[in-house]
């Protein structure tokens, strides 16, 4: 039987009360939100927090709402949740097709966005989709708040610029006109990390790409970011071969490794395949004549 | 420290770590052996039980994190003596061979049914996706989910007891 170490556990009752006992309890506290990554976890000893802050009663951190020129996910929304919101899907149905594919059923019933970003697993889903949306994570701590790129947010696996005493509250997405994303993804069965997979967002003004993102995972892109494959595309008008170009750019950038899930070259054949299918049905989907 | 919840339908409280999990405090501390403990890694989906009205696997659950929650076992499904449609359409469709994964598919099963009464397969076999069943090959499962959805007259009344 595996049972973790012993801790002490405590309930948050506010975001500013989460952020007081991380300050109380220091370094060796952790903030545990669905769990179902922590907890396996810490009964493998991979993880041996002191203190567990348990936000899952922060119903202030769990909705999904437009406000201004933003769509707004708090950090406690469940996977089950934003799968399911229209609103989300009505701008990006990249978080329906994502989240669809992330784990199983169960454990989107508990899983959080907050808690995927914040355990920064180097496999997981949704880093890719807010990398390749553009996304902002806002940070709460003592004083306020701080909004920081979600380029900026993961610092390698595992590990994020999110200091001891600060939590992670909301990602914003920016809404855009006449843009469409999408997410394509390998896995060997429901519930294993992907072997490889793709986000991508394309926006499309006057007949020329004027804003793309390409998020990767699972393959050690630099911040789950096809950088160099996004900027070829900006400036083009949407066609297969700049499709194919930025696809042969995604799979040269990334940095796969051989593991049961398959050697690199395989793995960057996938990077190749999913980024043409991946823009390809975003740049469909913002401008359905183009095919 | 103190938990305190309602396992179905029965107030519960007791003095626990803070490390219990969820499973082990059902099967443990209450006797409730029927929610099984198979993989602990959050995969088989054995240990399925609802929390507040969702499925969840009570494996990757603190007991602590419980505290204060509804929470219903497969011991909760039958009411006054009286089998489920769920409990007896694993029964009519040979749903089940070692048992192990069955608690947990028929939790699973009863969630779809009160939300989707009448699914296709491609539903069914969506909804217990987090399970492993290394007997059935899930035919037969899918088949007993079938059979509930057919003979689920009883769920009804529950959800206008409910409403």
């Amino acid at each position: 039987m595996q049972v973790p170490a012993p801790f002490d556990y405590r309930r948050a009752t506010s975001v500013g009360d989460a952020i007081a006992l991380l300050q109380d309890y220091g370094p060796d506290s952790r903030v545990i939100a669905g769990g179902h990554s922590l907890l396996p976890m810490m009964r493998l000893r991979l993880a041996r927090p002191e203190v567990l802050i348990d936000i899952n009663h922060l119903t202030e951190l769990d909705y999904i709402r437009v406000d201004g020129s933003f769509l707004k996910i708090g950090a406690m929304v469940r996977h089950v949740t934003l799968q399911t919101s229209h609103l989300a899907a009505e701008y990006y149905p990249i978080f329906a097709e994502a989240e669809a594919q992330i784990a199983d059923p169960l454990v989107r019933n508990r899983g959080t966005v907050g808690g995927s970003l914040c355990q920064a697993d180097p496999a997981e889903d949704l880093s890719a989709v807010f990398s390749a949306l553009k996304a902002n994570v806002v940070i709460a701590h003592r004083s306020g708040t701080r909004k920081v790129p979600i380029s900026e947010f993961h610092t390698g696996p595992y590990t994020t610029i999110l200091e001891a005493d600060e939590i992670l509250t909301e990602v914003e997405v920016p809404l855009r006109s006449n843009t469409g994303s999408a997410y394509e993804k390998v896995e060997r069965r429901v519930g294993d990390w992907a072997i490889a997979a793709v986000g991508a967002m394309v926006r499309i003004e006057e007949g020329l790409v004027s804003e793309a993102g390409i998020g990767l995972t699972a393959v050690r892109a630099d911040h789950f970011r096809a950088k160099e494959a996004e900027d070829s595309l900006v400036g083009r008008p949407p066609s297969t071969e700049a499709i194919a170009e930025a696809a042969s750019l995604a799979a040269t950038h990334c940095d796969p490794f051989a593991d049961q899930r398959g050697p690199e070259d395989y793995k960057r054949h996938l990077v190749e395949e999913l980024t043409k299918r991946a823009l390809s049905r975003a740049m469909n989907r913002s401008l359905p004549e183009v095919h | 420290m103190q938990v305190n919840m309602l396992v179905n339908g029965v107030e519960v409280s007791d003095d626990i770590e803070p490390r219990l999990l969820l499973v082990h405090f059902l099967r443990e501390n209450l006797r409730l052996t029927g929610t099984h403990w198979g993989c602990d890694t959050s995969n088989c989906g054995t240990c399925t039980v609802w929390m507040d009205g969702t499925p969840v696997k009570s494996c990757t659950v603190l007991a602590a994190m419980a505290s204060g929650s509804e929470i219903m076992t497969v011991e909760g499904l039958a009411t006054d003596g009286e089998l489920d449609p769920v409990q007896q359409g694993f029964i009519e469709m040979h749903g089940l061979q070692c048992g192990f994964c069955t608690p947990g598919m028929m939790l699973s099963a009863r969630w779809l049914l009160d939300h989707n009464p009448d699914p296709n397969e491609e539903q069914i076999r969506e909804a217990i996706s987090g399970q492993i069943c290394r007997c059935t090959g899930y035919e037969n499962i899918v088949r007993a989910v079938k059979w509930a959805a057919a003979h689920s007259q009883k769920s009804d009344t529950r959800e206008e007891v409910g409403a």
